[in-house]
């Protein structure tokens, strides 16, 4: 016999199934009164700095079909790359800045969309600079665990190229799948769950 | 506040998921989930900053009623029909760390097995007194606790005769975004349970256990409502020592 670890199991996720907004965005599905807002809706206000932005998404199964019953969250650093966290030690993040947005994807056009602002560049563990990106997490019904991904900026195509993450995807075609595509200020990616162009999940 | 509110926030890396004690993606009992799980491999690394850090939400969202389902949308006076329950637990790390701060939000059919959505059927009645949400923040023993009533079982599209057992959703933010997790209480003694295509998504029988909460006597309020115990148990992660310190810390 050896001593005892004592470790415990990570409760095992189950899907968030259809009804996922009534916990989650209560006023996006018409429960009014309950909390004052949906949390997660606004990430900036008048004075967060950096260059404002719009990214939206839709999310599409093995058939092509818009899933129209999901919750997207996402999770970035601020302007000057520092995230608005505990845990974040190199400095004090813009503090009209949460860095945290969730949004339904749309039951008529499937979009989800964040007003938000451009990242900065945060460091991989080993110091280098990753491109600037934005942490994506799925749910909905028929997703038994939470998927993650990132979206990239497809301006920012010297640091992708270098991006310690980016450089770990073997099939080099399949690099695209997470860049999110610019025209004006908004930045648009469709993700994939399956198929030819099945998007690069993350076991992060 | 304990002497915990004044430990330095931790850095360290999360232990890596455990995959075999989950569902996979793929479930084909669990119809819905056929088109809608990825079939590639996923992308294996340890995680960076970016998933290491994780948002706060502040004691001062939560509202008087937001842990009291009975009555956070009843009309002044009444309150929503069903067995009046207590749930309650802790939110612990892999190491068996209290997760003070987290974020619990949860979701529930009323106790006729109806949820208040657009897109439900069910003809189970809606209760007029019954909103279906609430949310609490763990103190710093990692403790919560909220009141509702037990929701009904309900029946759903996936076989001919499929029914959910009796459960409530949880939606958790711990203190790293790679810890955010989403899952589903069950109730002890229920044998609906093992038959439900849903949780057996899950291929371990002891994970499945988790996810069942003990009636708990001790805490039963006398007179008044009947108690569950759910502890949550979110990812651990490393102490930083020995660690390459990202730059600045
Ligand atoms: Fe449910």
């Amino acid at each position: 016999m050896v001593q005892e670890l004592h470790r415990l199991k990570e409760t095992p996720s189950q899907t968030a199934g259809p009804y996922v907004h009534i916990g989650l965005t209560p006023n996006y599905c018409d429960i009014r009164g309950v909390y004052d807002g949906d949390l997660g809706t606004a990430m900036v206000n008048d004075q967060t700095l950096g260059e404002r932005i719009t990214v939206r998404g839709r999310i599409l199964d093995g058939a092509d079909t818009l899933v129209r019953d999901a919750i997207a969250e996402i999770w970035q650093a601020d302007s000057a790359g520092l995230y608005n966290s505990p845990s974040e030690m190199r400095g004090t993040a813009d503090p009209n800045f949460t860095g945290w947005g969730r949004c339904p994807t749309n039951a008529e056009d499937g979009y989800f969309q964040f007003e938000t602002i451009k990242p900065g560049k945060v460091p991989f563990k080993d110091g280098r600079l990753m491109a600037p990106h934005i942490t994506l997490w799925i749910v909905a019904r028929g997703i038994n665990i939470g998927l993650h991904t990132r979206i990239y900026f497809s301006d920012e195509a010297e640091a992708n190229a270098i991006d310690p993450l980016l450089l770990r995807i073997e099939h080099r075609q399949r690099v695209e799948t997470m860049v999110a595509q610019k025209d004006g200020s908004t930045y648009t990616l469709d993700i994939h769950l399956q198929g030819p162009k099945e998007t690069v999940f993350l076991d992060i | 506040m304990s002497a915990n509110s004044n430990q330095r926030p931790e850095t360290g890396g999360f232990f890596a998921r455990d995959r075999a004690w989950h569902a996979p993606a793929l479930t084909p009992e669990y119809k819905t989930s056929i088109l809608r799980s990825p079939q590639r491999a996923l992308l294996s690394l340890d995680g960076t900053i970016s998933e290491i850090t994780g948002p706060v939400f502040g004691h001062s969202m939560i509202g008087e009623l937001d842990n009291d389902l009975i009555h956070n949308y009843a009309r002044p006076g009444e309150s929503a029909i069903g067995e009046r329950i207590i749930v309650h637990g802790r939110v612990l790390d892999e190491r068996g760390q209290p997760v003070r701060g987290a974020l619990l939000e949860f979701w529930q059919a009323n106790a006729g097995g109806r949820y208040r959505h657009k897109k439900e059927t069910y003809l189970a009645a809606i209760d007029p007194n019954f909103g279906g949400c609430g949310r609490a923040i763990t103190d710093d023993d990692g403790r919560y606790a909220f009141r509702t009533v037990k929701p009904g079982p309900y029946p759903w599209p996936n076989g001919v005769n499929d029914w959910r057992p009796a459960h409530i959703h949880f939606s958790v933010f711990g203190h790293g975004f790679a810890q955010r997790l989403i899952t589903q209480m069950y109730f002890e003694g229920d044998p609906m349970i093992w038959k439900c295509p849903i949780v057996n998504t899950i291929p371990d029988r002891r994970a499945i256990e988790q996810l069942i909460a003990p009636l708990d006597w001790g805490q039963t309020i006398p007179m008044d409502a009947r108690a569950y115990k759910f502890d949550i148990v979110l990812r651990g992660r490393r102490s930083t020592l020995f660690e390459n310190r990202l730059e600045g810390n």
